[in-house]
């Protein structure tokens, strides 16, 4: 097949898919509409891989596939045209989307199964697909914004899914109007693009930018950059946009799993990526996305530690890691951002699904204080669950030891990072490490606290089979991205495949005069950390249970600041909300009370009351017409003499 | 004839006559209320117009201002009838038959 009818293909599956579906969207036949849901994603799935394949067959400085439907917008100097570009960067975010979100839509037959609207929800995931991939293979930057905005659209339905609880629907609003303030920046960096360049093709800017990079604040790459950075905080939770996220838990699970963990969070770090030939001009920028990335991945990892709903653990271990993806990208390690954003799609949909396993089997339960010792309980979800969690903590060998270790070493030796962001990075290892072992310790470890009314059982096997995969996925797709110096002596000289394919497209980094001994060293105190807080949480959770209880009393009030998850939703509130519905409030009472209704009272009033005066002219009686007339005729006569 | 021009009455003397029974017609409209007053005043109006065509007819030696005259006579007859109509309803309905029982005719 030619590779337009591939392209077609994978795009309107899934729009078919949510016609279908949403034309049909009072059906309450899960597994008929789950099934379709399934196979359109399945479509796309195939048609990515074919895809891939056909750029993996071209020649290494070759490898773009474009397809050009039409001329979207011509407007003078602006030309948009409703094209498609299939690179490197695009190719891995299209595997990952459509693999993983078969794998989810799978899972949310089981899940959603004794749903009242699944048809409504398989629409929407699969409006959502859509989206996604219209985001990440629009080569100009207003249709990459098109799906930027779709995918917004479908993360507030399905946040608030159940929209008959009020608190789930707030979240929805909530997350979209938190994304609506970064997309004002995407838009104004959109704007700052096309007046610098003319054009908002990729391409075409990546072949005009000048050959310096550009220093100060002032200038305009610097400028839009730091809008699009802006919008890029906005969509993947970053500092100071990420309040969105935690709440965003209120959907259903598959849907954190597939938008708020997998896809749609990292389209930010997607973006960057795609445009690293402009962000590497403003090395200011970088800096900053850099300090805000590892101020994100401490700041969520350390809430992280004190949650107790599952999923809220989960939703700031994923601000986190998006937090490291941020570091990366800010220090110029475009491909190890790439690579972690791809390993961590894999072990966090994971975990994602496997909390959802075991919220389904606790009956919406999500509180881990009343779950414990569920690994007997759920054999698979529990076996699944640990690869996910040896995969975030950065256990040697797993994909998330392999991405995470090449951020830090990236953060350490590149010429833009910093041993202190690298500090911060480890010390985020450390907490994610801890919480995520507190997090098994208190769910499927240790004695059972599970309430005598709730037996758990195992999910059905359309549930567990998208753990397995993932789970497979988790343990063994950091091995396409293995670093030089453990390659160097692991048996087999694996090569570095994921490095190799994103070569071509994205700036490269040169560690030029770091050791090798250097390196070994980092990796050796990262891991080490990790452990040793993967040790500590076992043994705080596990051996010494009274220990939390009598640590908690030490910290005082810093665990509660840290516990209420350092009031930022409060200070939001009360500095940003609260004066705003002030002033809201005061020129609705003053300026549009005053002014705005008095104006058109007195319109109002003025046309009402020349009406009636002019009514009582015309009241029927045939006298005073005649008068009228008379009237008139005499007027016109004079004025004809006279004039 | 020789003797109206003998007696000094010229073209003047008719028109301000017909100037005096056209404003009493108006009058008569404007401000009567029987039916059949205003329409004998709007008789007194036509009337007056009849007289100035003939005069002026007369005084320039043509016909054409006669022969409007009948014109105007047999649209006054019409007029009347249908007027007279109109009142005959009125009066049958209202027993009186006032202008301002016109007023209830509106749709």
């Amino acid at each position: 097949m030619s590779h337009q009818l591939l392209l077609s293909l994978l795009l309107l599956a899934p729009v078919l898919g949510f016609f279908i579906n949403g034309f049909n969207f009072s059906s309450t036949k899960a597994i008929a509409v789950g099934t379709l849901g399934t196979l359109c994603s399945f479509i796309s799935f195939i048609c990515s891989l074919g895809l891939v394949l056909k750029l993996g067959g071209l020649p290494e400085d070759q490898r773009r596939l474009t397809v050009e439907f039409f001329n979207w917008l011509q407007v003078a100097d602006l030309k948009i045209g409703f094209s498609f570009i299939v690179d490197q960067i695009s190719a891995v975010m299209i595997l990952i989307i459509t693999g993983i979100g078969t794998l989810i839509h799978l899972f949310s037959v089981g899940y959603m199964s004794h749903d009242l609207r699944p048809a409504k929800y398989f629409a929407y995931l699969n409006l959502f697909l859509f989206n996604m991939l219209l985001l990440v293979l629009s080569d100009n930057l207003l249709l990459m914004f098109v799906g930027w905005e779709g995918v917004g659209l479908c993360s507030y339905l399905l946040i608030g899914f159940w929209f008959s609880d009020p608190a789930k629907a707030s979240a929805g609003m909530k997350a979209f109007i938190t994304n609506r303030i970064g997309d004002v920046g995407f838009l104004i960096g959109m704007f700052i693009l096309f007046f610098q360049f003319g054009t908002l093709n990729f391409v075409e800017i990546l072949s005009r930018l000048p050959a310096v990079a550009e220093l100060g604040w002032t200038g305009p790459i610097t400028l839009s950059c730091l809008a699009l950075f802006i919008g890029a905080t906005g969509k993947s939770a970053q500092i100071p946009l990420y309040v969105w996220l935690p709440d965003a838990m209120a959907g259903p699970t598959p849907v954190s799993a597939l938008i708020h963990a997998a896809t749609m969070v990292t389209a930010g770090v997607y973006m960057i990526v795609r445009l690293s030939g402009l962000f590497v001009l403003a090395p200011n920028v970088m800096m900053l996305i850099a300090v805000v990335g590892a101020a994100t991945a401490l700041f969520a990892a350390l809430i992280g530690l004190t949650q107790w709903d599952i999923k809220k653990v989960l939703a700031y271990s994923t601000v986190s890691q998006l937090g490291y993806m941020f570091l990366a990208v800010g220090v110029g390690a475009f491909g190890g951002a790439m690579f972690h954003l791809m390993t961590h799609a894999f072990f966090k949909a994971l975990m994602f699904l496997g909390s959802g396993s075991v919220i389904h089997a606790m009956h919406e339960e999500q509180d881990i204080r009343k779950m414990g010792g569920l690994a007997k309980k759920l054999p698979m979800t529990h076996a699944t669950f640990l690869v996910g969690w040896l995969a975030i903590i950065g256990f040697p060998f797993l994909s998330g030891f392999f991405s995470k270790d090449e951020i830090l070493w990236s953060v350490y030796a590149s010429p833009n990072g910093h041993p202190l962001l690298w500090f911060i990075g480890v010390c985020g290892a450390g907490c994610t490490a801890f919480y995520m072992t507190r997090l098994m310790a208190l769910t499927f470890w240790g004695k059972s606290r599970v309430p005598k009314e709730i037996h758990p059982h195992e999910s059905p096997l359309v549930m567990t089979f998208p753990l397995i995969i993932l789970a497979f996925f988790a343990l063994t797709i950091g091995w396409v991205g293995v670093p030089h110096i453990l390659a160097s002596v692991l048996p087999g000289h694996i090569p570095n495949v994921f490095e190799h394919w994103l070569e071509p497209v994205v700036p490269k980094l040169s560690f030029i005069g770091k050791s090798s001994l250097l390196e070994w060293a980092l990796m050796g105190i990262s891991v080490s950390v990790a452990g040793l807080c993967a040790w500590l949480a076992f043994d705080f959770y596990i051996v010494h249970k009274e220990r939390p209880k009598s640590f908690v009393l030490k910290m005082g009030k810093l665990y509660q600041f840290v516990s209420h998850k350092f009031y930022v939703d409060e200070f939001y509130k009360q500095r940003i909300l609260d004066p705003l519905i002030e002033g809201s409030t005061a020129l609705w009472a003053y300026v549009d009370v005053n002014f705005i209704d008095r104006l058109t009272y007195f319109i109002a009033d003025f046309t009402v009351s020349a009406g009636a005066g002019l009514k009582s002219i015309q009241n029927g009686q045939t006298q005073q017409y005649a008068l009228y007339i008379l009237l008139g005729l005499v007027t016109t006569i004079t004025w004809i003499l006279v004039g | 004839m020789q003797n109206i021009e003998a007696i000094g009455i010229g073209q003047n003397h008719y028109l301000i006559l017909s100037a005096i029974i056209f404003s009493i017609g108006i009058m008569g409209v404007l401000f009567r209320k029987n039916i059949i007053m205003m329409l004998m005043s709007l008789e007194l109006m036509l009337n007056a117009i009849n007289l100035t065509f003939i005069a002026f007819g007369y005084f320039n030696g043509n016909l054409n201002g006669q022969i409007m005259v009948f014109f105007v006579m047999t649209l006054a007859a019409a007029e009347a009838a249908i007027g007279l109509a109109i009142a005959v309803m009125i009066y049958r309905k209202f027993n009186e038959v006032n202008i301002r029982y016109f007023e209830q005719m509106k749709g």
